[in-house]
């Protein structure tokens, strides 16, 4: 494919992205017409009622409450310490300062936050993306075949899912470091990769997009059955796929006990526990109080899981709906 | 029929009986393994094999002389006549007996809220509820411990701002301060389950109740609320597992709160973490793990998993 198709597709995409969008505003136009319309006569369209600002304001306290920390979090990454330590907590400080604190952040203890954030990266993708793969695979198995064992492999993994995964890491530990495992990425990515939550998604969804029909056209056509499942079933779960890829991955990304048990060399914490021994620093004698650099390593923490839920709304949106169903 | 391969398949253009439909689909092989293997061999590592193996030692015990000795059910007597592990059950139990319907509350009304189709600008309150989740413990907890600071914090602020003295952080609310921070983390993601249920109510049911003459109030009494039940089974389970597991919310605000006020026995498994960290019982420490995940499940299942069950066939 040359370049210049490759820019008209791209091209061609956001003519038609655009479209949308515009046909998206003429709806919501028409919809916001029709409702001035019909409380004019006094009627109300349960499938497009009129809006209320009641309702409006209460929910508007629950967001404020909801973002509240997270600009509280925006405002101070922009201060010194010494205006985080003296200034107004919802106020900006004397100096604006977010360039020299991200550029620190990476400078300082010789920038093992760089290190901290790589380790994050390889923990998810080893962790929960394999634990991603395998929930695709063992959901889709229960949901689409009758074999020796199921019974037996649901009633294990819905007595996993109250296992608490806590109660469960002090085992895991005390089995990893008879192994010798302890200290080592492996003892952060192995325990990662079971998802029975995941699991659970993906079975569900497996059971309503995947139609059984379709399965027993392609085996009659003579496919196989790993050829069926990347050719046919793969793009028909691909939301659920996606849906269970993100939560696996906060789960990794945001996990804090496992790493504290079994990390102990900082050269392979990830971002969770480095950014709690930087805080824990300002509280030991003679360690240097680093919170502005804390606040700034929070932010750089989260921005890529929030990026990453604000882009693909749409697919786990409509793969947690799908999920929802069965309820 | 004869035994048939995947890779071999009947030969084309011989009709599929719904005799035969059934059969394949219900006839039990071992197919299917193929793809729930891989899942079963890491889970039996993983989960299986460290619950036998804290089993097995709990029956033992590290002694100056001799090393481990089997000491039968010793660890599980003196758990339970350790009053230190009973108050962290205590503690827990209170907490979730008063934040997970809270925040199941707060979550069910946002999500009805949402679905209603009411407000202004319903795709911004539903991505601004959820954002929280994507926030991890460690950083939700330094962000409300930094604004919970009396000394330096916001509240310290307010406090000189008003003429106050409020102390979130003192041993009376502590528990409070942290059932707000563990709210304010799961209650989008409580929101968008209750919501995904909702969303799945065929909207041609609201337009005929309201043709019936149906007020707003009775549409969410009797068409939403039912519809919600199931999910709620959901909510309820994992909420409860996790606020008894609660570990990292406590264990990072050790550095913000003042003094002891969070003890090394303040939760079940901060209990069990010091014990076998920073104690080297780790014995006792499987012996407690094992009766935690007991207590949970024997809660879980009481509550709602018999229900679950039902919806998962």
């Amino acid at each position: 494919m040359s370049i210049s198709t490759i820019i008209r597709g791209d091209a061609e995409r956001r003519q038609s992205r655009r479209a949308q969008k515009s046909r998206m505003k003429k709806v919501s136009r028409d919809e916001a017409r029709e409702r001035k319309r019909y409380r004019r006569m006094g009627f109300s369209n349960p499938a497009n009622p009129s809006r209320s600002v009641l309702l409006t304001v209460l929910s508007a306290l629950m967001a404020v409450y909801c973002l509240f920390p997270l600009v509280w979090l925006l405002i101070n990454v922009t201060k010194t310490q010494g205006d985080f330590v003296t200034t107004f907590g919802l106020g900006f400080g004397s100096t604006f300062a977010l360039f020299d604190n991200i550029a620190r952040v990476f400078q300082y203890q010789d920038g093992i936050f760089f290190r901290w954030f790589v380790n994050t990266i390889l923990y998810v993708v080893a962790g929960a993306g394999g634990a991603t793969l395998l929930a695709i695979l063992g959901g889709y198995g229960l949901s689409k075949f009758r074999f020796p064992g199921r019974k037996a492999v649901f009633a294990v993994v819905i007595g996993a899912i109250s296992v608490p995964g806590i109660a469960l890491a002090v085992p895991q530990f005390l089995l990893f470091a008879k192994l010798g495992l302890t200290n080592t990425p492996w003892s952060m990515i192995i325990p990662s990769l079971i998802s029975p939550f995941g699991l659970y998604l993906m079975w569900i969804f497996s059971d309503q997009a995947v139609p059984d029909e379709l399965l027993e056209a392609a085996r009659m056509d003579g496919a196989s059955e790993f050829r069926t499942f990347f050719t046919i079933s793969l793009p028909l779960l691909a939301p659920g796929i996606v849906t269970t890829a993100l939560f696996t991955i906060v789960a990794t990304w945001n996990n804090y006990f496992l790493p504290l048990i079994m990390l102990k060399d900082s050269d392979w914490y990830p971002l969770t526990i480095g950014l709690n021994q930087w805080n824990k620093q300002a509280s030991t004698a003679g360690g240097e109080a680093i919170q502005n650099l804390v606040v700034t390593g929070s932010l750089i923490t989260i921005i890529p899981l929030i990026l990453a839920f604000l882009l693909l709304q749409r697919y786990w949106q409509s793969g947690l709906a799908a999920g929802a169903v069965k309820e | 029929m004869t035994e048939q391969h995947p890779e071999n398949p009947r030969p084309r253009g011989e009709a599929l009986t719904a005799e035969d439909t059934f059969v394949r689909k219900h006839r039990r092989n071992w197919r299917g393994w193929k793809f729930v293997g891989p899942f079963a061999v890491v889970f039996t590592f993983v989960f299986v094999v460290p619950i036998c193996y804290a089993l097995y030692i709990s029956f033992f015990q590290k002694k100056m002389i001799g090393g481990e000795q089997y000491v039968g059910f010793d660890n599980y007597s003196r758990l339970f006549a350790d009053e230190q592990f009973w108050s962290a059950v205590g503690r827990v139990t209170i907490f979730t007996c008063v934040q997970v319907p809270i925040m199941l509350a707060l979550a069910a009304l946002m999500a009805l809220a949402i679905d209603s189709m009411k407000l202004h600008g319903t795709k911004f309150f539903r991505i601004a509820t959820f954002l929280p989740y994507a926030v991890p413990a460690v950083v939700s907890t330094l962000m409300w411990g930094f604004i919970y600071g009396s000394k330096y914090g916001l509240v310290g602020s307010l406090n000189s701002v008003l003429g106050t003295a409020f102390d979130v952080l003192s041993p009376d609310t502590l528990l409070a301060a942290i059932g707000n921070i563990v709210t304010w983390e799961f209650v989008g993601y409580n929101m968008l389950i209750f919501y995904s249920s909702l969303s799945t109510i065929p909207h041609s049911l609201y337009e005929a109740a309201a043709i019936d003459g149906a007020t707003e109030w009775q549409i969410v009494k009797k068409i939403k609320l039912p519809e919600m039940k199931g999910s709620l089974a959901i909510t309820v389970i994992f909420s409860i597992i996790g606020s008894f597991q609660l570990f990292n919310e406590p264990s990072v605000l050790q550095s913000i709160v003042p003094g002891n006020a969070i003890t090394t026995y303040f939760t079940p498994n901060m209990y069990a973490y010091n014990l076998s960290f920073m104690g080297g019982q780790s014995n006792y420490a499987a012996a407690l793990a094992i009766v935690m995940a007991i207590i949970t499940m024997a809660i879980a299942y009481i509550v709602q998993l018999n229900s679950m069950k039902e919806q998962m066939k």
